[in-house]
């Protein structure tokens, strides 16, 4: 069953991509001969063509919605990807009621991979209660994704090509999931890395998006950097990259240090903070965040399922998957608490000023990931791993919902020139509204749950940042709050300030509607019901083996005062009212302050500026770097005094050598007589000197 | 256990094609016709052969095997072939890709098709000596030879700069061996046979090692080619034809490898030991310092080239690293090298032969026109960036892996690599496949042709094949690998127990 769920998608994605293929050979000829326009006028229909092909080009190159006809068999493509996700999401259902309740883990050893002296990886899949949760997180949302995408893609020409890539994704997602060691972990890890690429750059003649899309991949290539040296390093202590061994060594490898450039580290607190930048740059925290607003390039349905449920959580769950190893290392864990409670803090107040209703979501994914890290920080695994699951229903429908909004504008993102949607398309401001109250934590929601859970746990853990956290938590809530119901505000209430896309608004199709429907039920549902075995006293039984808790965390949460458990739930009250009284009571308030505070309005506009500081201090100087080292390095030194140098010199000697030889006889006997001479002055002195 | 010499077959068979293609006179087209086909027929043969080697390989044995030995020259110098598990996979990368070659050439060569042709044939059997070859003498023909047979390809064949080219490729190439040669006469008189097998067995006294060490590393450097002996290596590449490159890259290159592991570390594990400081020195300033230099390149052949001087750096770096999993991995890597990089020259001929530029700007949009080439260079420009279920992954991680237990800092600074990879990777992969098809030279190129598919297609599936599942190629290298590597910390133990004992 466990392999039915991880290959499915893969089946849907290589069928779809083979249709993707075969459909797009047969509209592009096969040929290695080129006619150049020059040429054309000889065969006048294939000069036609290829002017009428530049034309097209043209018109293609801002608008994402070629006027190409679809592809051929897209439906057959969407029906076959779509069809196969439910099953596996399904089937994931089933396999969390017999791992969670009924503890039938499993592990089914595939084949070997690398194997190599004490190097021996296998593909193999892990199923336990933590594995078991992510498989519905992530065939749910992917399968709700896939439905919603058939109504969402439904004008563009490349489907079958969308959700080829789409189920790669689901499939290399599982892979992550249902890891057995770090090295398929990490197989996962990058599989996601591509298919995220690949769908922000999905409308590849949008220069925008090929940016966004390399700027993702190589961003998170610098946290794979160091998930890379952090595998090596587990490998050089422990000789394997199974959790199982890691788990069992670890507690032997307490007190030990490694030599880092110097620097005596603890071995473990080192592997779990390698580990971690892996971490962070997958989940977007403070430093390594900047690709994720970025990649709101790719289409919308993208956003909601990589870039806010399953992906960008692929972090928290690696955490939590080492959950062993970082109870033993209390450092790292406070190195964990401070970068999640500052990126919930820090991408809060960037999302207060942002414009693109996508941007603002993606901020706020941003934000809740960092308070699923302080959970992780604080040893409330468990915990963090329910605001995971809440988060992607919420989320997903929030981005979903956006897009409804934007499929109903035409493509229109800047939330200043929507307003007075609410009676347009009620049934999208009725989800959208459900998912704000989820995000923000308003009571019996799913968010309310998880995440008043994770800011008690900051308060009760012994992180030596517990109250940094916490503080930084109760803050962000009351942002998130504010600008969630801004986003409501602004899109949904108020004048329309465009009226001419304000008159074509309307509804989305079934296909769309009916899963944000379903995710609005999630964003409900999914709280109240699972809370005791997340975060209550089913936790142990739960989660067993697959999860090593902080001790007593959780039974300590349950004694906080009832002052502080219902902090975040004043905060929120706080910044909806704030909300209201700035965008629907007193609008004109908003505008002064940001006149009135130029440069704090600015800072937060511009992101705190970290893309300009980094194209600043990496991009300019790598690019310089590297023009420096070709030109200077290889060009000048390295060829100039090596191979060049030495040809140039021989050249001049022979040149000289040439000029000497005049032809005339009596230029040699005269050469040849001084030659004489010196030999026979030399031998007379030198010899006579002896 | 073999009745016939099927090495020797598998060496020979090449230059009896070309002597075929001699034979067959004229300059018309039938003539070029059948020197095409006549080279077609003989490579796949001689692949075929190969596979029976493969097929008798007895994998879980260390020792040379299929050996053929012959009294040839003076005493001591002996015509003995044989290969183990680090020579085979080379033999078989070298035999498998040669096909290629000769159907990549099949239209984009037009001028003197026949010398062409014997030219490449003479090259496959050099190449295939040279991994073969268990005598020093020996070796060092084949190693020799096939610089002229590459020397005309680029000489001839080659772009508008090819003279320059070509001479700074044999200069370089030719004064790192003239070294070579002075050592094989040293271990000549020290052993008193140039006998490969006998030598692995001899000990070597130090000094002699260092200078030897040092002279074998001058010629395998500049193969390789190490930093800062790799400027003929963009040259080359640039104004080679297609397969001239594939064969450069893919099977040339894996020469200086493959004399670091029959010669430098068996033959001379002290003095391995005592420079492999420099050699990573030497490697992560190729891997960070050209990587960096490809960021900025202009052309396509250039961009690829410098990237293979980077793979080349964890190539080098995880064999000086003495353990398994770094030599096996430099093993694998080479195997895996061999493929991509051969596969990405392919593709980057492909665009040459319908635009007649390899400049980076000339080109832009290509997927809206040619989606089949998209897709295959995709995957090869993932599997260079080293992406897990790519060949370019394994190889790799398993350097890497194999010289963190040496030396976290050489490990840390050449995994910066990965990142620089991406970036360049993905950067040429926009400006050529991506954005929206503009240029008007461009409007009419046309997506790959069936024979184009032929050459590439059976890459992509090896790619993805080694990426998933490279045990086919690890498990051919094991125990020779493993039984190099206990030799070597046998060799290097005794010496500290010694210098020990001293103390």
């Amino acid at each position: 069953m466990v392999q039915a769920i991880v290959f499915l998608p893969l089946l849907g994605a290589i069928l779809a991509g083979l249709i993707a293929l075969v459909g797009a050979h047969a509209r592009n000829p096969s040929g290695d001969e080129v006619k150049h326009h020059d040429h054309g006028h000889h065969d006048q229909g294939l000069g036609d063509h290829a002017h009428a092909a530049v034309a097209h080009d043209d018109h293609g190159h801002d608008d994402h919605h070629v006027s190409e006809p679809p592809a051929q068999g897209s439906r057959a493509a969407e029906l076959i990807t779509t069809g196969l996700l439910f099953v596996s999401a399904a089937l994931s259902w089933v396999v969390l009621v017999n791992v969670g309740f009924l503890h039938q883990d499993a592990r089914i050893a595939l084949f070997p991979w690398i194997n190599s002296g004490d190097l021996q990886v296998s593909w193999a899949l892990r199923v336990d209660t933590l594995t078991a949760v992510m498989l519905v997180v992530v065939n749910t949302i992917s399968s709700l994704v896939h439905l919603y995408s058939i109504g969402y893609m439904d004008e563009d020409p490349h489907r079958p090509r969308f959700f080829a890539y789409l189920s790669l994704f689901t499939f290399a997602m599982l892979m992550l999931v249902t890891a057995d060691n770090l090295v398929q972990l990490f197989f996962g890890w990058e599989g996601v890395g591509l298919a995220s690429y690949l769908l922000i750059g999905f409308w590849y003649q949008k220069p925008s998006a090929n940016a966004a899309a390399i700027k993702a991949f190589i961003v998170n290539r610098v946290g794979d950097f160091g998930f890379a040296l952090g595998i090596f390093a587990v490998f050089m202590l422990l000789n394997t990259t199974d959790f199982e061994t890691i788990f069992a060594g670890a507690q032997g490898l307490t007190g030990k240090t490694i030599n880092f450039f110097g620097w005596h580290a603890d071995a473990l607190t080192l592997i779990c903070l390698l580990l971690f930048m892996g971490a962070m740059g997958k989940s977007a925290q403070f430093l390594l965040h900047t690709w994720l607003p970025d990649a709101m390039e790719g289409p919308t349905p993208v956003s909601a399922l990589i870039h806010a449920a399953t992906m960008v959580t692929a972090g928290v769950f690696m955490v939590a998957r080492l959950s062993p190893l970082f109870e033993l290392a209390p450092n790292a864990q406070a190195v964990v608490m401070f970068f999640g409670a500052t990126t919930a803090f820090f991408a809060a107040t960037v999302g207060l000023v942002q414009n693109d209703i996508k941007r603002i979501v993606a901020y706020s994914t941003c934000s809740q990931l960092g308070y699923m890290f302080v959970a992780m920080g604080a040893g409330a695994y468990s915990v963090g791993m329910f605001h995971l699951f809440t988060h992607a229903f919420f989320k997903a429908l929030l981005f979903l919902g956006s897009g409804s909004v934007i499929y109903a504008m035409h493509h229109e993102q800047d939330i200043r020139n929507m307003g007075g949607l609410k009676d347009k398309i009620p049934y999208t401001y009725a989800v959208m509204v459900i998912g704000t109250l989820a995000l923000t934590g308003f009571p019996l929601t799913a968010g309310y749950f998880s995440k008043d859970a994770i800011i008690e746990s900051a308060y009760v853990s012994h992180n030596p940042l517990a109250y940094y956290g916490f503080a930084m938590t109760v803050v962000a809530a009351g942002l998130t709050s504010f600008y969630s119901w801004r986003l409501i505000f602004k899109t949904f209430h108020g004048e329309p300030h465009d009226q001419h896309h304000y008159e074509a608004a309307h509804e989305s199709p079934m296909w769309m509607l009916v899963p944000i429907g379903i995710l609005a039920a999630g964003s409900i549902l999914a709280g109240f019901p699972f809370k005791e075995v997340f975060a209550g006293h089913g936790v142990e039984e739960f989660f067993r083996d697959s999860l090593k808790m902080h001790p007593n965390i959780i039974e300590e949460m349950h004694h906080i005062s009832p002052g502080i458990a219902f902090l975040p739930t004043v905060m929120m009250v706080v910044g909806f009212l704030v909300s209201w009284l700035f965008y629907i009571r007193r609008p004109y308030i908003p505008v002064q302050l940001a006149s009135e505070h130029p440069m704090l309005y600015q800072f937060l506009l511009n992101k705190w500026y970290f893309d300009e500081l980094y194209e600043l201090i990496f991009v300019r100087p790598a690019k310089w770097i590297g023009y420096q080292l070709w030109k200077k390095g290889d060009g000048f030194v390295i060829d100039g005094f090596g191979p060049d140098g030495v040809s140039a010199r021989v050249l001049d000697v022979t040149r000289n050598v040439v000029k000497i030889q005049t032809g005339y006889l009596y230029h040699y006997a005269f050469a040849m007589l001084i030659g004489v001479a010196g030999l026979i002055t030399w031998f007379m002195f030198g010899l006579g000197a002896q | 256990m073999t009745t016939w010499p099927i090495l020797s077959v598998v060496t020979f068979l090449p230059v009896i094609g070309a002597l075929a293609i001699y034979i067959t006179r004229g300059d018309d087209e039938a003539a070029r016709r059948n020197a095409r086909w006549i080279a077609l027929w003989t490579t796949l043969v001689t692949f075929a052969v190969s596979l029976i080697l493969v097929w008798r390989f007895d994998a879980s044995s260390a020792d040379f095997q299929f050996v053929e030995k012959a009294s040839w020259l003076a005493s001591g110098i002996t015509y003995h072939m044989g290969v183990d598990g680090i020579s085979l996979p080379f033999v078989i990368l070298t035999t498998a890709l040669m096909p290629f070659c000769i159907i990549a050439s099949w239209k984009s060569v037009t001028v003197r098709v026949r010398e062409y042709m014997m030219a490449f044939l003479l090259l496959e059997t050099l190449m295939v000596g040279t991994f073969s070859a268990l005598d020093l003498v020996l070796f060092y023909l084949f190693f020799e030879g096939g610089l002229i047979p590459m020397f005309l390809i680029i000489g001839v064949w080659g772009g508008p700069r090819r003279v320059y080219a070509s001479f700074k490729f044999f200069l370089y190439t030719l004064l790192g061996s003239v070294l070579m040669l002075l050592a094989i006469m040293a271990l000549y008189w020290n052993a008193g046979t140039t006998d490969i097998p006998t030598l692995m067995q001899t000990a070597v006294p130090r000094s002699l090692q260092t200078w030897a060490w040092l002279a074998f590393f001058a010629s395998f450097a500049v193969k390789m080619p190490m930093w800062p002996v790799h400027t003929w290596l963009p040259d080359a590449h640039v104004e080679a034809p297609t397969a001239g490159s594939v064969i450069l890259a893919a099977i040339l290159l894996k020469m200086g490898g493959y004399g670091f592991l029959r010669f430098s570390l068996p033959m001379f594990p002290l003095a391995s030991h005592d420079f492999a400081p420099l050699i990573f020195s030497l490697s992560v300033i190729a891997i960070v310092y050209t990587s960096l230099v490809a960021l900025m390149q202009e052309d396509v052949k250039k961009l690829i080239a410098y990237s293979s001087v980077a793979h080349m750096g964890f190539v080098t770096m995880g064999i000086f690293a003495g353990t398994t999993q770094g030599i096996a991995g430099g093993v694998f890597q080479m195997v895996s090298h061999g493929i991509v990089s051969g596969a990405l020259f392919l593709c980057v001929g492909i665009v040459y032969d319908r635009m007649h530029t390899r400049e980076i700007a000339a080109y832009g949009g290509l997927v809206n026109r040619m989606p089949l080439y998209a897709m295959v260079f995709m995957v090869f420009t993932m599997a260079n960036v080293g992406l897990p279920g790519t060949s370019g992954f394994v190889g790799e991680f398993m350097t890497l892996l194999g010289t963190f237990k040496v030396s976290i800092p050489t490990a840390t600074f050449a995994t910066l690599g990965v990142i620089l990879s991406a970036a360049y990777a993905l950067w040429l992969y926009r400006k050529v496949v991506f954005g929206a098809l503009t240029k008007p030279s461009l409007a009419s190129i046309k997506d790959l042709t069936p024979r184009e598919c032929l050459t590439l297609f059976p890459l992509v599936a090896l790619t993805i094949l080694f990426g998933v599942y490279p045990k086919p190629v690890l498990d051919m290298s094991a125990a020779s690998v493993q039984q190099l590597v206990n030799n070597y910390n046998a060799a290097v133990t005794a010496v500290k127990a010694a210098a020990l004992v001293v103390q």
